[in-house]
């Protein structure tokens, strides 16, 4: 039992306690908060399992930009009280029961995971640094990283032609069905 | 691997430390006499009213669609920095192409006025 | 990485750069001469579909066997291609006569057909989402970009949101696939498998994951719920499209993967693959019978071919046919193309703005009225069926072989009687054009009737030498790196 170890279990209870605080909380605001706390103390068990790439790109993506989207999305739609009443209380026993299912599925695989007939192999240290990031996606993945640019300029793009512009008159469905 | 990053731990105790150092000091050695005008909401010394909450313009919403755009952009040119004197020229090559074609995106969204408030 | 590897997949590169210039270019272009941007996006197209040919023939990989560009993928980019320019043609006069014109709708269908051309290269898992959300991003902006109707924007959105759902399924599943195997590159993925050096119950729960992810791009049963709804309620122009490019880019993709990464999964693939497939041609043919709307009655139908199409991979692990299985299938894809592109050219002819002209209804009278529209409708219906002579007929006779010679009958038969059950709505269309009365106007679309009627000639002549368009497909299938 090291200290790291001790760190990473304390900070493992400290992201499910966000993680159900955010689900839990009947604000939208407080659940957005949770949810920050969530992703930076993820970001920390990242940079604990020996990736700081992807704990720099959690903090800068998820906790920066995606949290931002959320928050006005959040007061976009005027949503921050949740109403008190729940209208999707019969969908709650099918949930849990597909989580039950979920968790006798995690066992199963636990007893399945003797099959393992050899170690899949173990990364090296450096795998997730920046320098060792930065030089598999400039020579291995070139072609994906240039796909990546398409996509997002698709991204822009549509995110523009959808919210700018005015409405445009065609209607493919009927009047009296509506 | 993880112990690089002991000084950052430390930096964030302390900001931690300093943060509620600062508010418990105000509240201990703070005078303390609200009234019921003090104790309402600030509104620029506008009297409030109605909810506090409203809903926003959708262009939020855009602005911060193209600020994650950018940012993943942002995500991907890191890594090449710390490591660009070893790739190359090929790397180089690489990295021009792909801030061109987002540039496409950018000069599409600025024409299109995507950029202005109106 | 060196200049070779980017010459290989030089007609994609050739594709997403003029996407891009059209894109730029038409900022600048004055509202008077917007007609040069479908103009530009032919020429790339058209540009793109020499360069993609030139390859037939003459097999390559590329990126340390990243991608490969080999005959199955060539024969595709012809579909997707070909689909793509008549889409433009589709849509030239249709999105001005509705009001609707907006010229990125150009670029995004050429970045959506970038990326159904890389899902055909695409030979490691990483290649398969990205070619997956570069196609699929565009056309859930197209499927939305007509910001009016609200049951219109429903269809959009929750398109967008199932899709990137599946994306999720599919992400998660490369996941597994790489924590079982630590690779990503299809071949070294199933030999990590054949060794067994691999987590076997993870590696499975991934290729599952993955299947799901794939059903929902093709539209298959239990992951149609989507398609009726989005069809409807995108433009027609659109719709045609998407039933077609989509439907093919989630075939190329299930089968890269799965005859290339998980062949040592047949045996509990196979019958998981043919649940689907029957499913599939059951719910689909059932549900399109209660059709009254013709966009909603396509949709059912191409759910129902997705069925048959399905019927290909049943028996994907047997390599002595899986050969004649897989160009069995893109004969097929081919009669589909040219079959849904000329009968959506015939919707498009008879809708009018305001979702007008869409009913079963609508379409009485057109037989007399518009002798050559109603004659090429009555031969795409006949097609869809599956009845000489045909390309259809030609398509589905080919997959029924193929299924018998894997010895499964059973799958065949529900086949043939599904068959049977959707000439009746196939039918009920001709009959509604020739027997009842009725005055119905079409648009004044040159290139609507160019459209129909070389789809239908095609649809015809090609039906008297299927053999040359199979050895073709054959050819293709040989090239499989």
């Amino acid at each position: 039992m090291t200290p790291v170890m001790v760190v990473f279990g304390l900070l493992g209870v400290v992201v499910i306690l966000t993680a159900l605080g955010m689900l839990l909380s009947r604000n939208a605001i407080y659940s957005a908060l949770f949810l920050v706390l969530n992703f930076a103390t993820v970001a920390v068990l990242y940079i604990i399992l020996g990736a700081p790439f992807i704990s720099l790109v959690q903090i800068t993506v998820y906790a920066g930009s995606i949290m931002v989207m959320f928050l006005f999305v959040i007061m976009l739609l005027g949503a921050e009280r949740l109403p008190g009443s729940d209208r999707l209380r019969r969908q709650r026993w099918i949930a849990a029961i597909l989580g039950l299912v979920f968790v006798a599925q995690v066992i199963l695989f636990i007893f399945f995971r003797g099959q393992l007939t050899a170690p899949v192999g173990t990364p090296p240290a450096t795998l997730g640094s920046p320098q060792a990031v930065g030089t598999t996606l400039f020579t291995t993945y070139a072609l994906p990283f240039e796909v990546t640019g398409a996509i997002l300029v698709v991204a822009t793009v549509g995110a523009i032609l959808l919210t700018r512009g005015a409405a445009l008159p065609y209607s493919p469905i009927r009047k009296e069905e509506k | 691997m993880a112990s690089q990053f002991f000084p950052i731990l430390v930096i964030l105790a302390l900001a931690l430390f300093v943060g509620f150092f600062v508010v418990v000091l105000g509240t201990i050695f703070g005078p303390r006499r609200p009234t019921a005008r003090k104790s309402s909401p600030y509104e620029s010394g506008m009297v409030p009213y109605g909810p506090g909450t409203r809903r926003m313009s959708v262009r939020y919403y855009l602005v911060g669609v193209l600020f994650i755009l950018f940012d993943i952009e942002v995500v991907f040119v890191l890594p090449w920095a710390v490591v660009f004197r070893e790739l190359g020229m090929p790397g180089l090559v690489l990295m021009i192409v792909f801030l061109v074609v987002l540039e496409v995106a950018f000069v599409y969204a600025w024409k299109k006025g995507a950029l202005e408030w109106e | 990485m060196t200049a070779m590897d980017w010459l290989v997949i030089l007609p994609v590169l050739v594709l997403s750069g003029w996407a891009l210039t059209v894109l730029l270019v038409d900022l600048w272009i004055p509202a008077k001469y917007k007609f040069i941007t479908p103009l530009l996006t032919v020429l790339g197209l058209v540009v793109t579909l020499g360069l993609s040919l030139s390859k037939f023939g003459n097999p390559q990989s590329a990126f340390n066997g990243m991608v490969v560009v080999d005959g199955f993928a060539i024969f595709l980019d012809f579909i997707f291609l070909v689909s793509g320019l008549g889409a433009v043609a589709l849509a030239y006069r249709y999105l001005r006569r509705m009001g609707i014109e907006r010229c990125e709708y150009y670029s995004l269908l050429m970045f959506s057909i970038s990326g159904m051309m890389l899902m055909t290269y695409a030979n490691d898992l990483i290649m398969v989402f990205l070619a997956l959300e570069l196609l699929s991003i565009p056309l859930y902006v197209l499927a939305g970009f007509v910001r009016m109707e609200v049951r219109s924007e429903e269809a959009a959105l929750k398109y967008f949101l199932l899709g990137a759902f599946s994306s999720g399924f599919v992400l998660y599943g490369i996941g597994l696939i790489f924590g079982a195997t630590s690779h990503t590159e299809l071949p070294a993925v199933a030999a990590a498998v054949g060794k067994s050096s691999a987590n076997l119950p993870m590696f499975i729960v991934g290729a599952a994951l993955l299947l799901v992810g794939f059903g929902f791009k093709q539209a298959a049963v239990p992951f149609h719920m989507w398609s009726p709804d989005v069809y409807q309620g995108a433009p027609s122009s659109v719709t045609a499209f998407m039933s077609i490019g989509a439907k093919a880019a989630g075939f190329a993709a299930l089968m890269r993967v799965f005859v290339a990464a998980f062949p040592s999964l047949s045996a509990d693939m196979s019958w998981v693959l043919w649940a689907l497939s029957a499913l599939t041609m059951i719910a689909g043919n059932v549900i399109a019978i209660a059709q009254t709307n013709i966009k909603r009655l396509l949709a059912y139908s191409s759910i129902a071919q997705t069925g048959y199409l399905l019927m290909a991979f049943v028996p994907y692990g047997n390599n002595q046919v899986l050969g004649d299985t897989v160009a069995a299938m893109l004969f097929y894809l081919l009669a589909y193309m040219l079959t849904t592109l000329g009968a959506w050219a015939v919707i498009i002819a008879v809708e009018k703005n305001g979702g007008e002209g869409l009913e079963l209804k609508d379409y009485a009278g057109l037989g007399r009225r518009h002798p050559l529209l109603g004659a090429a409708m009555t031969i795409f219906m006949v097609s869809l069926i599956g009845v000489p002579p045909t390309l259809g007929f030609w398509g589905k006779f080919y997959l029924f072989r193929t299924a018998l010679e894997g010895g499964f009958v059973w799958l065949a038969l529900i086949g043939l009687l599904t068959s049977l059950v959707s000439a009746y709505y196939y039918l009920r269309v001709v009959v509604i054009m020739y027997m009842q009365a009725g005055e119905p106007e079409t648009a004044d679309d040159l290139w609507l009737r160019l459209v129909a009627l070389t789809c239908a000639a095609a649809v015809v002549l090609l039906a008297f030498m299927p053999g040359s368009v199979l050895s073709l497909a054959v050819r293709a299938v040989l090239q499989i790196l």
